[in-house]
């Protein structure tokens, strides 16, 4: 542990993004959240880190209702974004997806062309006016992702054909051409090597100025590294949550400790 | 699985030579090499099933696509043909093919005679070389052109069903012997005919564009009618089950919940497509025809009730297909902010194409090649009229291609085996190129992901 840079950033004082309080969610019979409560801050890193199946990538689904996806998944409790609760009945959940995106852990960019992964978003959602409009949000997009350098001579061959760290990289620039508030990134950097990784936690130090930033990671030293805030699951539990910097060198919970040194998970 | 139960006693693998198989290997290798040759043997037993199967269907059938022709010089009696003589169309049609009759039997055995052949056929049995429906053609032809009459004019025409057979070898002088409908004689000026240059076999385009004729004519009869038959009920059925079977398997596999409901609608679709298709006949007869009043040996009802059948074999194959895209990219699409539908319709469908499109292309083909139903709701009726163009067309009696194979087994005239073997070429080639354009599609649209 002694090699971690902790990033201490005053964070405190910034709006609260999203707020989930007393969050149980249920697979069929299986408890996978326990009442959880966090707040998410505005244009901060919040790291969810803890053991294997512990329900950190079923949490993070509940933040823009993914988990409505799958049939047996049921959330109770609540969350709001910017003080409205995102399970009200009157919430379309693919409104919501527009402004909490999400990048996953496998890179899944569509097999179609690198501009067309990056524009579909804009399309969709209307944001562009025309071409000229189009063409500058995907290449805003990629600059921000620190991929157009690489691709910009073929922005027309298939998002696909990218190496893995290009892929995910790529799928960063997807989700933030739609101009989200919150982006969720579930174990983003597992599929790369090293080398990918730094890039990519890089890019979500500057990601970071614009949006609230909620990245799942299994790497105690990633968590560490690039965000500010540090939730702590175990077995379904948010066990700890405080600032990076108190987790990392002085958490509350024997739990939390046992974690971090080694000795669970 | 002896092998598992090995009795010989443990013991560590360093203790043999590598260079030595031992007991357990050796066996081993044994089970493997009897497994290899029960699947070649499997294999060429398969294989020489379909080199037989084709040999046959080709030996017998590739025939009927040639046929033996007449051509002699016919003087076109304008006293006999038009009597009025106005050369009106409609007067003329009261001639009816007993009038043209005797001038092309009188013609031939005027050609005959100038041939100077030597033969000992009776006026009567030289007509009987003629195809009985060369008058129609001949006044069809008339009909058509009524300045030709007056003249006189080469016609070629069919020569009779023995006639015909006696050159691809089914009809032999021993064989006339014994049959009533030919003498020896007769072949033995066909053959003398032959060698005048007067008679001909070469390939014969009517066999897939003539309708069907009476079994007293096999020479004449052709594929058209089956062939514009089984082409309408193939649209009837892409039109209804391509865009059915695509809209249930895309609600099922992307919007239905999964409950037991829906899973009874799953096991009940997979039992559909095995039904036995004379059970569609049957349902076809009865909602199709008693019930909804649609006419009988209709292509519409040909093409609904194959549509019935061929739905489950498009929905379990679009169903596979769209389960066979990943769910990262509906995960991707839907974190995007896009609708199920969007994500359907923008990225799933699109890597389903191809599995849609071959599932679709071999339930058709299935369909082509389809009977039993269609034995009941009326197809097999003789049709000689051509449908109209779609969509009246539809409603009009025709035949379909495997029916058309099944009435001409039926008949007595031994000329009608080859007749249907040839059909069984036909339905075989469309069979193919379906299958091809199958492979073709698949291999064009595939794409990695
Ligand atoms: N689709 C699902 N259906 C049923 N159980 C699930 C599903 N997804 C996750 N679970 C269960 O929920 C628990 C938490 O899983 P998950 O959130 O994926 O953990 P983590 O991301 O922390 O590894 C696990 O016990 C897992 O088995
Ligand atoms: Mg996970």
């Amino acid at each position: 542990m002694n090699d971690m840079r902790v990033t201490e950033r005053e964070v405190d004082d910034l709006e609260i993004k999203m707020k989930a309080r007393n969050v149980d969610v249920f697979y069929g019979e299986t408890h996978a959240i326990k009442h959880v409560d966090v707040d998410i801050r505005d244009k901060t890193v919040t790291a969810f880190i803890g053991p294997s199946g512990c329900g950190k990538s079923t949490f993070l689904r509940c933040l823009n209702r993914m988990n409505d996806t799958i049939d047996v998944a049921r959330v109770e409790g609540e969350i709001t974004l910017d003080g409205e609760d995102i399970y009200d009945k009157r919430v379309d959940p693919v409104q919501l997806r527009a402004k909490v995106g999400m990048v996953f852990q496998k890179p899944n960019p569509f097999p179609k062309s690198i501009y067309d992964n990056v524009a579909y978003g804009p399309r969709i959602h209307g944001l562009s006016r025309n071409k000229a409009d189009l063409d500058e949000i995907v290449e805003r997009s990629l600059r921000r992702a620190a991929l157009w350098e690489e691709v910009k001579d073929r922005l027309a061959a298939p998002g696909t054909g990218l190496s893995g760290g290009q892929q995910q990289r790529l799928c960063i620039a997807r989700a933030v051409a739609t101009n989200p508030e919150v982006l969720l990134m579930d174990e983003p950097c597992s599929a790369l090597d090293p080398i990918a990784t730094a890039q990519v936690e890089e890019l979500i130090d500057e990601l970071r100025s614009r949006f609230s930033v909620v990245i799942v990671t299994h790497s105690m030293q990633q968590a560490a590294r690039v965000s500010q805030k540090t939730a702590f699951f175990h077995l379904g539990e948010l066990v700890e949550f405080d600032s990076t910097s108190k987790i990392f060198t002085n958490p509350d919970d024997p739990r939390t400790e046992s974690y971090i040194t080694g000795r669970i998970g | 699985m002896t092998d598992a139960t090995a009795t010989a006693a443990p013991r560590p693998h360093g203790a043999g030579s590598l260079l030595a198989q031992d007991e357990r290997t050796r066996r081993r290798n044994k089970a493997e090499a009897r497994f290899r040759a029960y699947g070649l043997s499997a294999v060429i037993i398969g294989i020489l099933a379909l080199v037989l199967l084709l040999v046959s269907i080709l030996s017998n059938g590739l025939s009927s696509f040639r046929q033996t022709f007449i051509t002699f010089p016919v003087m076109l009696q304008a006293e006999r043909l038009d009597p009025e003589g106005n050369r009106n169309p409609a007067e003329m049609a009261e001639v009816t093919t007993f009038g043209y009759l005797p001038i092309l039997a009188q013609a031939f055995v005027e050609h005959v005679e100038s041939l100077g052949i030597e033969h000992d056929v009776g006026l009567r049995d030289m007509a009987a070389m003629i195809s009985d429906e060369a008058p129609a053609q001949l006044r069809a032809r008339v009909l058509a052109n009524p300045d030709l009459i007056g003249q006189t004019i080469e016609v070629e025409v069919l020569a009779g069903g023995r006639i015909d057979g006696f050159f691809k070898g089914r009809v032999t002088l021993a064989s006339a012997e014994r049959d009533r409908n030919v003498t020896p004689a007769q072949l033995v000026l066909a053959q003398a005919l032959a060698e005048e240059g007067s008679m001909e076999t070469r390939f014969n385009w009517s066999f897939v564009t003539a309708p069907d004729a009476s079994g007293q004519r096999p020479e004449a009869a052709g594929l058209g009618v089956a062939i514009v038959g089984s082409f309408y009920m193939m649209l009837v059925v892409l039109a209804l089950a391509l865009p059915i079977g695509v809209a249930a398997s895309i609600y099922l596999e992307e919007f239905a919940p999964k409950n037991r409901f829906t899973d009874l609608i799953e096991v009940n679709i997979s039992n559909l497509a095995a039904v036995p298709s004379i059970v569609f006949g049957i349902l076809g007869l009865a909602t199709f025809i008693n019930f909804a009043g649609l006419p009988q040996s209709a292509p519409i009802v040909g093409g609904l009730v194959l549509t019935l059948m061929t739905l489950p074999t498009i929905i379990i194959a679009t169903r596979a297909s769209l389960r066979a895209v990943p769910p990262s990219i509906r995960e991707a699409a839907l974190g995007l902010g896009a609708s199920r539908m969007q994500s359907v319709f923008h990225h799933v469908m699109p890597l389903a194409a191809p599995g849609i499109l071959t599932g679709t292309i071999i339930g058709l083909a299935q369909a082509l090649g389809e009977t039993a139903p269609l034995l009941l709701i009326g197809m097999v009726a003789f049709v000689r009229e051509f449908p109209a163009a779609p969509p009246e067309g539809l409603f009009d009696a025709a035949s379909a291609l495997p029916v058309q194979v099944y009435s001409w087994t039926q008949r007595s005239d031994p000329a009608f085996v080859e007749r249907a073997s040839g059909a069984i070429i036909v339905l075989l080639v469309f069979l193919i190129i379906m299958n091809a354009v199958a492979v073709i599609l698949r291999r064009r649209f595939e794409r990695r992901w």
